[in-house]
């Protein structure tokens, strides 16, 4: 009686929606037996990029968008409103969590040469979601609106201007207006939960029809290039005939891992809690130390790296060509073998990329090249190296601390690490070379002639010249 | 369907016909030309709210940071400032700094804190007289210039002027390579 209720309304339903009619077939579409684990990557984008709208609609329920609130406010969700502080944690390690799914599943696509015939427009759709989820990031950095998030804006106010002939009216129209204000805020606001979701949500409804319109791509086998004539009729005739449903045969894996992917999102969050506030967001405080997020760490690297030469290149011109590179891929080899033992090139340009954005990653974490602003003044002498000098030896380590040296010089493994440690400089160069160092610079030191007197520089020298190996004596000029 | 046999009222259907078709394609022609300029008139205020900022030349403003005598000869101090075009929403966005250096009397040097390289905020050390930055430690002299790291430039200066014994600058804009040449 009860069953056959359900069962009548069940069939009303279908027969005033057709929604079964409509979905069932997308979901027991067959694909690829082969397609199994290494195809979860993009579900679980998308299933990030769904908690994203979801957490995003909640916080925009509460998040004050204004320069004069945005900080307080983001205070004010992590104390006193409920969930809060978790809700900002998963919408801040989600995106994080995003990208890194995004990047393996196009990993996984290249790797694999799903790009290539006929499927070069999906790619194409996915090149434009990888990059308006990069400017998701950015946008959302925004959001935070504190100190990071000021001069993170002024970097890009920065490179925007290097832009040749309109690069001021670029950045007054990134920044909206002549400074970083009230308006910039709102701005990136609406970009954030307006415009890059919008276009987000429609272009990943198109690549999943295009994905449902050329079929899952079948795991590469060497020895079975795609042929443009005869590579459809194949293809539909192989999943025809060894094809499993996408529901849910396939979908399965996807429900595990994604699934797995989500429970260790939420430990994450709840572990490591909200991303920032950092400082309050006022530019006169300049005891600052500004750091993008994670995903843009590579570039933070990559910058400190490009001397002023080749600026407008490397700001303008190299991501303008790695954009249009990643466009182009699926038109180069837009046929043949697929499988990564016939393409070492391409998995060779894999290696090389994901290693240099990974050491690039690493070194803007670290940022080697950044000085030490309180070395000067929090570092100790270690003692080993006072012991047994001269006064005048002695007042050159004080000029040593003084001068700002420690900022960038490390001793005994403290202080910075943009100029080389001075632990054994005395045996590397000697008073005369030291002197011309000192005063002159070079080799991206500054020069000190007119900020020491001569007496400072004599005693700082022949501190230097006494800190060498034990076994090695003093550089003498001309030995 | 058409009656072959009587040529009149086929002609006649036919200018008939021809007369809609040429109705019909008025009306879209005319559609399109009358959608055309609504969308304008609606895409035209859109526009111009969009790009406002970047086609409006905001001018320059002089501004007041206090009596000379506060700023000791051979030394640089930093000084602080609200830009003049400060809105109540922006918060405490719209303070800037600057480090103001007193060469002789009467005789200044007003740098920005951005530093020429990317905008991060520079720190002046009195000890070594080097600016230095934070970011990828670009570091200049004393008096602005370039002393190394990736900077391809000094620091950005505001002009100055003293007046009644006061040291005004002229700001109302981030500073960047566009806008103040070498």
């Amino acid at each position: 009686m009860i069953i056959s209720l359900i069962r009548s309304v069940a069939a009303w339903c279908e027969d005033r929606t057709g929604l079964g009619a409509l979905i069932g077939p997308i979901l027991t579409h067959k694909v690829p037996k082969s397609a199994t684990w290494w195809y979860v990557f993009g579900s679980a984008t998308l299933m990030f990029f769904m908690l994203q709208v979801v957490t995003g609609i909640c916080l925009a329920t509460v998040y004050a968008p204004s320069a004069s609130e945005g900080w307080n406010n983001l205070h004010y969700i992590d104390s006193s409103v409920p969930y809060g502080w978790l809700l900002r944690a998963i919408h801040g390690w989600s995106s994080n969590a995003m990208i890194v799914m995004m990047v393996l599943h196009m990993g996984q696509v290249f790797i694999h040469a799903t790009y290539k015939f006929p499927r070069e427009l999906t790619w194409i759709v996915g090149v434009v979601l990888c990059l308006l989820t990069f400017g998701l990031a950015f946008t959302g950095q925004v959001m935070r609106w504190d100190q990071d998030a000021y001069w993170g804006l002024g970097i890009g106010a920065s490179i925007a201007e290097r832009i040749p002939l309109i690069g001021s009216q670029v950045r007054a129209l990134v920044l909206g207006g002549p400074i970083i204000s009230g308006e910039t805020l709102n701005r990136f606001f609406a970009l954030h939960v307006f415009v890059l979701p919008g276009l987000m949500i429609g272009l990943v409804g198109w690549h999943l029809m295009l994905v449902l319109r050329h079929g899952i791509s079948e795991m590469p086998r060497a020895g079975e290039p795609v042929v443009r004539s005869t590579y459809r009729a194949d293809f539909e005739k192989r999943v025809h005939a060894t094809g499993v449903p996408f529901w849910p045969d396939a979908a399965k894996r996807d429900l595990v891992f994604c699934g797995l992917a989500l429970i260790a999102l939420v430990v994450i969050a709840m572990w490591n809690g909200p991303i920032g506030p950092g400082g309050i967001p006022d530019p006169t405080i300049i005891d600052t130390n500004p750091r993008p997020d994670l995903p843009f760490l590579w570039i933070f690297g990559a910058v400190s790296l490009i001397p002023p030469s080749i600026e407008v290149f490397a700001f303008l011109i190299a991501p303008a060509l790695l954009i249009v590179g990643l466009f182009a891929i699926p038109f180069f080899g837009n046929q043949g073998e697929r499988a990564p033992s016939k393409r070492p090139i391409m998995i060779l340009g894999v290696v090389l990329a994901s290693t240099a954005v990974g050491v690039l990653t690493f070194q803007g974490a670290t940022s080697p090249w950044s000085p030490v602003m309180d070395g000067w003044s929090a570092l100790p002498t270690p003692t080993e190296y006072l012991a047994g000098r001269t006064p005048l030896e002695r007042s050159g380590a004080t000029v040593l601390q003084f001068a700002q040296c420690r900022n960038c010089h490390s001793l005994g493994g403290e202080g910075g690490l943009r100029g080389p440690p001075l632990d054994d400089v005395g045996g590397r160069l000697s008073y005369d070379q030291l002197i011309r160092q000192v005063q002159q610079g070079g080799g991206n030191m500054p020069a000190y002639g007119k900020n020491l007197s001569s007496a400072q520089t004599d005693a700082v020298v022949r501190f230097l010249s006494t800190l060498h190996p034990s076994n090695r004596p003093s550089a003498k000029t001309g030995g | 369907m058409i009656n072959k046999s009587n040529p009149s009222d086929e002609q006649a259907r036919c200018r008939g016909c021809e007369c809609e078709g040429a109705r019909r394609d008025f009306m879209l022609k005319a559609g399109i030309g009358i959608m055309g300029v609504g969308a304008i008139a609606a895409g035209l205020p859109i526009l111009g709210f969009v790009i406002g900022p970047a086609a409006s030349a905001e001018g320059l403003v002089w501004i007041d940071l206090g009596p000379t005598d506060q700023f000791p000869q051979g030394q640089t101090r930093f000084g602080e400032f609200v830009d003049p075009h400060a809105a109540p929403t922006d918060g405490l966005t719209t303070r800037t700094g600057c480090w103001i250096r007193c060469i002789a009397l009467g005789s200044f040097q007003v740098f920005s804190v951005n530093c020429a390289h990317l905008g991060c905020p520079v720190r002046w050390f009195e000890q070594s007289k080097l600016f230095l930055c934070p970011c990828h430690g670009g570091a200049y002299y004393e008096d602005g210039s370039r002393a190394s790291g990736p900077p391809p430039r000094g620091l950005f200066e505001f002009p100055w002027r003293v007046d009644n014994g006061r040291l005004h600058i002229q700001v109302g804009i981030l500073p960047g390579l566009e806008d103040v040449k070498p």
